[in-house]
């Protein structure tokens, strides 16, 4: 029963590279599928494709478990942005997945997987907590900065933890990233279920409830905060950096050809190291925005994936910093969908599911669109 | 029974699926393809399991249920990499993401349900009184028996046939393997295919062995400690075998002291594999520094016959 639909995951797959897929082994249509070096990039609309094509693989899937697939997606659409409640909703889940997203991007853009934000995140909001814990009495001009600081120092920390074993050790980031998002989320179970614990919380796996002067200023009667502002001026701030500056001009290159940037003299370890402590500070400042404009405690389960979903948040926008505002929304939306659906009996993770169907759809499509399709002797034609 | 022989029975017990998992990655990794997708391949393979085992009642339609779908999930990432030469890394990536919502979703109606039976012993009487290899090697299941074969077969097939020749070649440099004529794209594919069936079983033996109910995200990271266990291994079988029998103890490291009445909160003894995983690379990487890593040296690089990138 169980491998039916996942046959048909193949079968939307390759339904996407027909062409690219057959002849690719046998050359007896003497037709050759090869790079077009002419292209440079792809078109816009692949990631708009991509989205469409994953909610449709999904469909299939939703359908057969016996839903209506378009009553499904009906509900999480407007769960997401057809109430008021929904549309800040959906914003106040933008807020991490923009700040994890950027963080992300940047260190893609040099080649460095960082695929640890879940755990930079987690650390921040672990060392934005430990603010509120032994400090309480700060007035919030006081609290709030030091929060910030603590956060961004934890998440950048957490980062480092990834760059100096790869600069110096020559260790896969992949790896030592992803075992220290473990580490990081044990160590807040911890924290949370031990000496932590809310005294009066009866047993409820969370620190006490953070002061008035400890939470992130609120619009209006929304839970929206003041954390969408943090994001906006980051991305903001990263793309004059990169635009205007000689360290942006450096990681161009870094991103462009690693080995000539090094020849040229351009110190990569230094780069890496820096880039991964912004990446790690940028996740840990959405993990104490989470903490102190949303749950305004540090409880178990505080993220539900955004450093990894944080991840197709930055490919879908092509590490653009501007496209990651988009897509941090659309993403956000996803999840607040998520939860909508909840309600008539499907499982949360179906906009789990969504996520890894876009990110395969946005790969393919970004190199589907890079190949060409060539009748041997004849003209070229696209594939 | 002494300490040793507890250790070595725990090491096979929880290292088996890590074994298993790491076989079938070494196999795609040699062919100089990057899998990163384990994660999500060992919980599709083990919601597979745990779903046709329910709802059949027979362990061979299970197995036989996993092979497929991890089959198909392979063939999506050898699309991908091979025939459109898309990021490997995301393409893995989006495996592992897609595999574990997936899994969830499937294994929702089934989570918590313990499964009707288990992978049969083979009962070694003639052992069994044996002092040391007795409760070792005496009461093994299938799979376990399974997982030492393959350890045997890839080496001989990887270091002492012909086939095993070219796909080393095609790892290590597949323009000069093309141009010796052996079918590069062809190989690559059955490596991914058949690479991702191990996996899956791996997943399958997590669930049917090991832990005998479906939890969501039951792989805990194995996915990736076995992809870690790769590198420890040089992407050779029979180290894999030590090295994933080593974090099998890790594995079950943090439980025994536990057992022992110590003072250290569960939390940190649960840490211990991971960031062990971390520190034995960094020690690999400054051991090894001054010589190759092990690694096929076109692992990464996508090729296209007549292209040049």
């Amino acid at each position: 029963m169980s491998d039916k639909p996942a046959g048909s995951a193949i079968a939307a797959n390759t339904a996407a590279a027909p062409a690219a897929a057959e002849p690719a082994n046998e050359g007896r249509l003497r037709l050759r599928i090869e790079f077009d070096p002419q292209r440079q990039g792809s078109p816009w609309w692949i990631p708009i494709v991509s989205v469409v094509l994953a909610l449709a693989v999904c469909a299939v899937f939703i359908a057969a478990s016996g839903m209506n697939p378009l009553a499904v997606y009906r509900k999480m659409f407007m769960g997401a942005f057809g109430t008021e409640f929904g549309f800040t909703e959906t914003l106040v889940k933008t807020i991490p997945l923009l700040l994890c997203g950027l963080g992300v991007a940047i260190a893609y853009r040099i080649s460095v997987w960082n695929i640890g934000a879940e755990g930079q995140f987690a650390a921040g909001a672990i060392a934005a907590t430990a603010v509120t814990i032994y400090f309480p009495g700060l007035p919030a001009y006081a609290a709030i900065p030091l929060m910030i600081a603590f956060s961004l120092a934890a998440g950048g920390l957490w980062g480092l933890l990834t760059a100096i074993p790869r600069t110096y050790f020559r260790v896969n980031e992949l790896i030592s990233s992803l075992m220290l998002n473990y580490v990081a989320l044990l160590a807040l179970d911890y924290f949370v279920f031990g000496p932590w614990k809310d005294p009066k919380g009866m047993n409820f796996p969370g620190t006490p409830m953070f002061t008035e002067a400890q939470s992130l200023p609120v619009l209006g009667a929304t839970r929206l905060h003041l954390g969408l502002v943090f994001g906006l001026a980051a991305v903001l701030l990263y793309a004059l950096l990169i635009r205007y500056t000689r360290w942006g001009y450096e990681l161009k290159l870094i991103g462009a050809n690693p080995d000539a940037a090094k020849n040229a003299g351009i110190p990569l370890n230094r780069h890496i190291l820096i880039v991964m402590l912004l990446s790690g500070g940028l996740a840990g400042l959405a993990g104490m925005s989470e903490v102190s404009g949303v749950a305004h405690r540090l409880m178990y389960g505080i993220s539900p994936g955004y450093g990894y979903t944080a991840i197709i948040v930055a490919w879908l926008a092509k590490l653009n910093p501007f496209g990651i505002i988009l897509s941090s929304f659309l993403f956000g939306g996803l999840i607040v969908g998520g939860y909508s659906v909840q309600t008539i009996g499907l499982p949360s993770s179906v906009s789990l599911m969504l996520q890894g169907a876009i990110l395969f759809f946005l790969i393919a499509g970004d190199t589907l669109f890079k190949l060409r399709l060539r009748r041997s002797g004849g003209k070229g034609r696209e594939a | 029974m002494d300490l040793f022989t507890q250790l070595v029975m725990a090491a096979v017990s929880s290292g088996t699926p890590l074994l298993i998992a790491t076989l079938g990655g070494i196999l795609i990794e040699r062919s100089g393809i990057i899998q990163l997708g384990a994660e999500g391949l060992m919980l599709m393979g083990a919601v597979t399991a745990c779903l046709t085992y329910l709802h059949t009642g027979s362990l061979a339609l299970a197995l036989l249920a996993v092979f497929g779908v991890s089959a198909l999930l392979g063939l999506i990432h050898g699309v991908m990499t091979v025939s459109l030469r898309a990021n490997q890394i995301v393409s893995g990536l989006a495996m592992t993401l897609f595999g574990t919502g997936f899994s969830a979703y499937l294994g929702k109606p089934v989570s918590g349900m313990p499964i009707p039976g288990s992978v049969p012993k083979l009962e070694l009487t003639f052992l069994q009184d044996v002092p040391v290899l007795g409760p070792i090697f005496g009461r093994l299941d299938l799979l376990t028996w399974f997982s030492f074969f393959l350890v045997i077969a890839m080496h001989l097939f990887i270091h002492r046939t012909s086939a095993g020749l070219h796909l080393r070649a095609i790892g290590d440099n597949p323009a000069t393997a093309d141009v010796m004529g052996i079918r590069v794209q062809w190989t690559r594919y059955a490596c991914i295919v058949i690479g991702s069936m191990l996996i899956g079983l791996a997943g399958a033996d997590l669930l049917l062995v090991f832990s005998p109910t479906w939890i969501e995200g039951m792989t805990a990271g194995r996915g990736w400690i076995a992809v870690a266990l790769i590198i420890f291994a040089r992407w050779n079988p029979v180290r894999a075998l030590l090295c994933a029998y080593f974090f099998g103890v890790l594995d079950t490291l943090g439980f025994r002291i536990q057992l022992v009445g110590s003072e250290v909160p569960s939390y940190f003894l649960k840490m211990i594999p991971y960031v062990v995983t971390i520190l034995v690379l960094m020690f690999l990487g400054w051991r090894n520094r001054n010589q190759p890593s092990g690694a096929p040296e076109s692992l990464g690089v996508p090729y296209l016959r007549e292209q040049r990138f």
